[in-house]
């Protein structure tokens, strides 16, 4: 088996690490490092017999995930000190808002940038909230500051000046942009508090289908293989009778159903997630996305160049008409 | 990939991948004595490959890359092919490796005690160290490394990680009168910091790869600087420390434990000096005066 294909079956069944040689462990590794999923291999495998220096490896792996999770959670906080006096409800995303949740999907994730979703007519006190506590903005261009407020989901990323942690305030969760508008609205009125905190998350169908809107109807796919685990994860545990049709009524509302499906039929192909038997099958451009997901080598390489840039073109014709995206590349290239 | 090598310094396990036979075989002669593998897992992969598919033909340019990569980094010419082989090797460390507390430090160990040198690329901390483990001063000292100080951070012991040292303009003519060639890397000529030729360490270093050290003191050393002594407080030895670390942060709580403690148990000096005799001789001082 190649080595991207072992990164799937041990995230899938831990087990079957052990029928891997010294080489079949050095592309593991790779694989899972490229994938940045190394601490989610880590904490997947931590219970398994591992060669002495893939066990020290790994455990390394586990406890600077769990760092790193504390710092993420202490950026919410500083956040969420940032906009206490404004009284705004603003919603954790992504990987912080699964740490901050406790979710199982938070084992080991690494976690970039602190992502938080805020009503759209308070944008503007919660950027001069975060101005004032100490962010600036990475990109001073003009052209990128307006294009982000004119066309995008969220503010020009924010980087703390002293803690130097990047920030990402959504006021939705896909470009205005693009053709599948989801009601932003309705995920900020059915968010809800966590225990002990001011801190808010989406419900579950919303974050679930946020997390299949970020990985199928945004983006190439870079990456993906992570927010395709914790797509697993999320409905491993959130799946239960009453969840199936709210999830699929919820995505029809928020216009992400084919995204969401797409997501469920792929997450159970390679990590046998549980879905419903009316939702399996099979759809002919499923192979693709796998084939995009898979596309790397032993050494942790991305492969399938054409693969590849069929999605990057997807992408672009996800996120703007063909005329404005001529529009968009044409003052990209002549600022550069 | 086309060409590889692999081999074990200290407690990492190193692949190191290229589309180019040259500079493999080069990694492959400098690096004879270290382990092989045989059949273990690598835990650090680097790669130097071409910074575009034409360029690994035309006016070749290597990338410089592996599980850890800087994306921006401008791509060495071929002929620098080692060195970028072993900066490849550095960054898959300095980004990847979270078991030990990792300092960017010169180190050498005599009766399974150290000395830690820190400073700034030209401060001499790699020259001073490479004498001394060469034993061109007075007593017996084991070189630990040159590039990276590992500190455990549950028992604060040194692990020794001997890779090649970059020995760099002046430093290079010195070494070349005392070592054989088959220890010297080819000279590489117009790099950012001038000509740069390797040096494989004494073969001690290499075969103690595995004995770890009692650190002993904390040195700052500045080559060409006013001669003399400065104590330096914990508190300032920390701040330097935090600031040569690649991992501090990302380590949190156990990291600032390592080295809280370390700056604790053991003396700190800065020193400056004008010679690598006079810098020699004041580490002989240095360590004839600290308590045993």
């Amino acid at each position: 088996m190649n080595a991207v294909n072992n990164l799937v079956a041990a995230l899938r069944d831990p087990a079957s690490v052990a029928a891997l040689d010294g080489d079949g462990w050095s592309g593991l590794i790779s694989v899972a490092r490229a994938e940045v999923l190394l601490g989610t291999l880590a904490h997947r495998v931590a219970d398994q017999a591992l060669p002495p220096a893939v066990a020290a490896l790994l455990n390394a792996a586990r406890i600077a995930a769990d760092q790193a999770q504390v710092h993420a959670l202490w950026e919410a906080e500083m956040c969420a000190r940032a906009l206490a006096p404004l009284g705004v409800r603003f919603v954790l995303l992504k990987g912080t808002a699964y740490a901050a949740a406790g979710l199982p999907c938070a084992a080991g994730r690494q976690i970039g940038d602190l992502d938080i979703l805020v009503p759209r007519d308070r944008l503007d006190e919660v950027e001069a909230a975060l101005l004032g506590a100490g962010w600036e903005w990475v990109k001073d261009d003009p052209y990128d500051q307006a294009y982000y407020r004119q066309h995008m989901h969220e503010l020009p990323p924010l980087i703390h000046g002293t803690r130097d942690r990047m920030i990402d305030v959504h006021h939705t969760i896909l470009p205005l942009t693009a053709r599948v508008a989801p009601d932003a609205a309705a995920m900020l009125a059915d968010s809800s508090p966590l225990k002990g905190g001011g801190l808010y998350v989406l419900s579950p169908a919303d974050m679930t289908i946020h997390c299949a809107a970020h990985l199928i109807a945004d983006g190439d796919l870079a990456g993906g293989l992570r927010n395709l685990w914790d797509f697993h994860c999320l409905l491993s545990t959130f799946g239960d009778d009453a969840f199936w049709p709210a999830l699929k009524q919820r995505a029809a509302h928020h216009q992400l159903w084919p995204a969401t499906h797409r997501a469920a039929r792929i997450a159970h192909h390679l990590f046998g997630t549980p879905i419903p038997l009316g939702w399996q099958g099979w759809h002919l451009s499923d192979r693709l996305f796998i084939r995009r997901l898979t596309a790397r080598d032993g050494w942790g390489r991305e492969t399938r160049p054409l693969t590849r840039l069929a999605f990057t073109i997807r992408a672009h014709m996800l996120r703007m008409p063909p005329l404005m995206l001529a529009k968009h590349l044409w003052a990209k290239w002549r600022t550069r | 990939m086309s060409h590889m090598h692999h081999m074990r310094v200290g407690p990492v396990r190193f692949r190191v991948a290229s589309h180019w036979a040259g500079p493999i075989a080069e990694l492959r002669r400098l690096y004879a004595d270290y382990p092989a593998l045989s059949g273990e897992a690598a835990t650090a992969t680097a790669r130097i490959e071409a910074a575009r598919p034409w360029r690994r033909w035309v006016r070749p340019a290597v990338h410089i890359g592996g599980d850890y990569t800087i994306p921006d980094a401008l791509p060495l010419p071929l002929s620098q092919g080692l060195l970028a082989a072993e900066m490849a090797m550095n960054l898959q460390v300095a980004l990847g490796w979270r078991q030990h507390l990792l300092l960017h430090a010169s180190s050498v160990e005599r009766g399974g005690r150290a000395i830690i040198m820190v400073g700034a690329s030209g401060s001499g901390k790699s020259t001073l160290a490479a004498q001394l483990g060469e034993g061109l001063g007075e007593g017996d000292w084991r070189l630990l490394g040159d590039e990276f100080a590992m500190l455990g951070l549950d028992d604060g012991q040194l692990s020794p990680f001997p890779r090649l040292i970059s020995l760099k303009n002046e430093a290079i003519a010195a070494m070349e009168r005392l070592v054989p060639a088959a220890r010297l890397g080819p000279a590489i000529t117009g790099t950012p910091k001038g000509t740069i030729r390797h040096l494989v360490p004494r073969a001690d270093a290499i075969a103690r790869m595995d004995e770890r050290a009692t650190p002993a003191l904390l040195l700052f050393p500045t080559f060409g600087g006013e001669p003399g002594l400065r104590p330096v407080a914990p508190s300032e030895a920390f701040m330097r420390l935090t600031d040569s670390s690649t991992n501090y942060v990302a380590l949190g709580e156990a990291g600032f434990a390592a080295l809280t403690k370390l700056v604790r148990d053991v003396p700190a000096v800065a020193i400056g000096y004008a010679s690598g005799e006079q810098g020699m001789a004041a580490v002989e001082a240095l360590w004839a005066d600290l308590r045993p």
